[in-house]
């Protein structure tokens, strides 16, 4: 489904995805983890389409197609969610209205009918009671003044009501408490399909004890340099990246 | 990254959708001003004697005074010499079936079919093309009630009374450079009187549109609520696209007795010029109410997303006790527009309370500039003043200011004033456009969420015209 061949992405003159491979089959979860400014999120939000990032080398297929050259809300509209890892504000737009387009837009895209607002709020209150997020919620302007925790949930919360294909989750587990963790994961677990994928990238193994991964991977100084199954996030919780850092720095000189 | 690649700052390049010209035989009178030119406006229109005296008057005094400068707009100077100050249709119009097919046309481009409008929204439409009226519709319904709605010049000599006791009381015609210009020159506009008791069931209409090239347009509008009385009136503008600026210097004047109410709507979408700022129209408009009644009330909400200069501040003067005057506006400037708005709220009886809700937009190189003067005076006590005037900044190119003048000579006032500047960010649109949205759609999004307590506030139909009229204004401003 998603095909990441030696992708190289820089912002501004700063070279931060150096040679990034990674394939997800439909149907798998995969986790990517790594330390603190190793690109994680510059991977996601070039896979969304986020302009700020330039690609300077390599290429991305999405089913086969070339994602890179689609426009974000394209990529949307063909099923690529990310969930924020800092969801932004947008003071005056309210939850409900910024939803129902974004739905309608989908929708539309698939070749289905536009919801009216009556068939919206049904399923909008339905999605939002089974990731026990606060309807009310709904009534505010998107995100402005939500919790660190409910920007999360509320990200799920429109990641199950968009119902991508291809969902990238940016430590949406970050800031959680532990009741909401389980909650996500749920929302999570119930979006876990053989016809979708699933992206996690994640600091803590928390989340992975309930959204348990196909494969982990280790993202560092922007390369994916180990790759491995549940076991590895294990490992790393419990002895840190540096020996990841030196089996890489072997292999090089090898 | 590929054709994903635009950044805000280029969603604002849509062509002018009003830009036609009707080809209908006009009656211009040679450009230049001076007695002579007043005595043909006036003769034209066939006007009482105390109305010419009272233009000359103007004349007289406007040849004394010099074009304002303390506004935040730059422009080159007027000509007032090649302008031509009266532009009428050559034929004699006397009701609907009569109205050139052409100018039906252009209504209809406007998207105001005037038979439709009569028939589906129940809009009486008073059309003032130019400078003469040329239909007014739903009068005889409106007749049954006693409210008159006709054009200026028949007012003036149908109700010459009521003309004579309520022109130049609120807006006096030594007010200011172009209030005075419009007292000398001014050649059509609505006149609307609703008496006692009464309330005006539908909303009463104008559409104004500039299209003779070169020459002004001067309207004069009054309005009267008798006691008790209320009204709804929107005023929609447009113009043909043109090379050189055309100036639009109108005035209106509302009056509210005991327990009236007036409120007056505007959506203003002149030409405002090409994305390099050639052209447009030069709007300098003088609109002010006085709420002379006690508990009366006027509204003004107004949506300008047109113009190439906008220099308007529809004012309040709060005379009655416990009257209330409010001020809604949505300002919109994009390429190289400049807007210089707001309000002027005086407060003389007691109790008397205003709200002034301002919104400007700026995109491209557009400059915004909200003046506001709340002005609480020593007989106004317990008078009360709400002022929330917020920008917003599309790119970073465009500019806003904001000059909040408060003035208080009575201790018991309470006054509130708010404020906040926020951009759309990349990071907004980005948001949007990962959960499907476009650009475009995204910006309307903002932008609507960000003028939704002005668009409350106008008639539902409305509501929704400028909504999209703000949509088409910023096309293009975000890439
Ligand atoms: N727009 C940008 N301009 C310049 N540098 C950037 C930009 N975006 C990210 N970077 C830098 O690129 C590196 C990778 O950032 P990124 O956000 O992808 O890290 P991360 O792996 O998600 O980290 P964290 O775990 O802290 O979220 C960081 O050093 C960051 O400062
Ligand atoms: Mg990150």
């Amino acid at each position: 489904m998603l095909e990441i061949k030696n992708l190289h992405v820089q912002a501004g003159n700063h070279e931060i995805l150096k040679g990034v491979d990674l394939k997800v089959n439909v149907g798998e979860v995969h986790s990517i983890m790594g330390p603190n400014g190793s690109g994680k999120s510059t991977l996601a939000q070039v896979l969304a389409g986020r302009e700020t990032y330039r690609v300077t080398e390599g290429e991305v297929l999405y089913d086969g197609k070339n994602l890179l050259e689609m426009a974000p809300e394209e990529r949307a509209c063909e099923g690529v969610f990310m969930a924020f890892q800092y969801p932004v504000e947008i003071p005056g737009v309210g939850s409900a209205q910024f939803l129902k387009a974004a739905l309608n837009a989908i929708r539309k895209r698939r070749g289905l009918e536009e919801l009216d607002a009556m068939e919206f709020l049904t399923l909008v209150k339905q999605k939002i009671k089974s990731l026990g997020v606060d309807e009310k919620l709904l009534h505010r302007s998107v995100n402005e003044g939500f919790s660190g925790g409910e920007k999360k949930r509320n990200e799920i919360f429109q990641m199950a009501l968009l119902e991508p294909r291809l969902c990238i989750m940016d430590e949406t587990d970050s800031g959680l408490d532990i009741d909401a963790l389980k909650i996500v994961a749920n929302g999570v677990n119930a979006l876990r399909t053989p016809e979708r994928a699933i992206v996690v990238i994640t600091h803590y193994q928390r989340l992975l004890n309930y959204v348990v991964p196909d494969y982990v991977h280790v993202l560092l100084d922007g390369r994916i340099v180990k790759s491995g199954g549940k076991e590895l996030a294990l490992e790393l919780e419990e002895k840190g990246y540096a020996w990841v850092e030196e089996e890489a720095r072997a292999a090089a000189q090898a | 990254m590929s054709k994903a690649t635009d950044t805000i700052g280029e969603l604002v390049s849509q062509d002018y959708k009003w830009g036609f010209v009707t080809e209908i035989e006009q009656d211009i009178a040679p450009p230049g001003l001076n007695e002579d030119i007043i005595r043909l406006i006036s003769g034209k229109k066939e006007e009482p004697e105390w109305l010419l005296e009272w233009r000359l008057k103007a004349y007289r005094y406007w040849l004394t005074i010099k074009e304002p400068t303390w506004h935040n707009v730059h422009y080159s100077p007027i000509d007032y010499q090649s302008v031509s100050y009266y532009a009428a249709p050559k034929k004699k119009l006397e009701s609907l079936d009569e109205v050139d097919p052409e100018l039906l046309k252009t209504y209809a481009k406007l998207g105001i079919p005037l038979e439709e409008q009569k028939m589906l929204t129940g809009v009486a439409v008073d059309a003032v093309f130019d400078s003469v009226s040329v239909a007014t519709t739903y009068k005889g319904k409106l007749a049954e009630l006693g409210i008159i709605f006709c054009s200026f010049s028949e007012a003036a000599q149908q109700h010459p009374e009521l003309v004579r006791r309520y022109l130049g009381s609120v807006v006096p015609y030594t007010d200011n450079f172009f209030a005075t210009l419009n007292s000398a020159v001014f050649t059509d506009g609505s006149f609307v009187y609703v008496p006692k008791g009464v309330r005006c069931p539908m909303e009463l209409s104008t559409y104004f549109r500039i299209n003779a090239e070169s020459t002004g347009q001067f309207e004069r509008t009054l309005i009267i609520a008798d006691e008790g009385a209320y009204v709804s009136y929107l005023e929609g503008c447009t113009a043909p696209m043109r090379d050189e600026n055309q100036l639009h210097a109108a005035v209106v004047e509302l009056i509210t007795h005991d327990n009236a109410t007036i409120k007056y709507s505007t959506i203003q979408n002149w030409y405002p010029g090409d994305k390099d700022g050639k052209g447009g129209i030069f709007n300098f408009v003088t609109k002010r109410g006085k709420c002379l009644g006690r508990n009366s009330h006027i509204s003004w909400t107004q949506v300008e997303t047109g113009s190439a200069i906008t220099w308007k501040y529809p004012s309040c003067i709060l005379i009655g006790d416990n009257s209330v005057g409010e001020f809604y506006s949505v300002a919109l400037t994009n390429n190289y527009q400049q807007a210089d708005t707001g309000t002027k709220m005086t407060h003389i009886g007691k109790n008397t309370r205003s709200t002034i809700v301002s919104k400007g937009i700026s995109a491209g190189h557009g400059q915004n500039t909200y003046r506001g003067g709340v002005k609480i005076l020593k007989s106004a006590t317990g008078a009360r003043n709400y002022t929330q005037c917020d920008s917003l900044l599309i790119g970073d190119k465009c500019g806003a200011h904001t000059f909040p003048y408060i003035e208080v000579k009575n201790p018991t006032a309470r006054m509130e004033h708010e404020a906040c500047t926020s951009k759309i960010g990349d990071d907004q649109i980005f948001y949007c456009n990962q959960r499907g949205i476009t650009k475009e759609d995204a910006v309307n999004l903002i932008v609507n969420g960000f003028c939704k307590e002005v668009f409350r506030e106008l008639p539902m139909e409305f509501a929704v015209e400028a909504q999209k009229l703000l949509g088409i204004s910023l096309e293009g401003s975000v890439g």
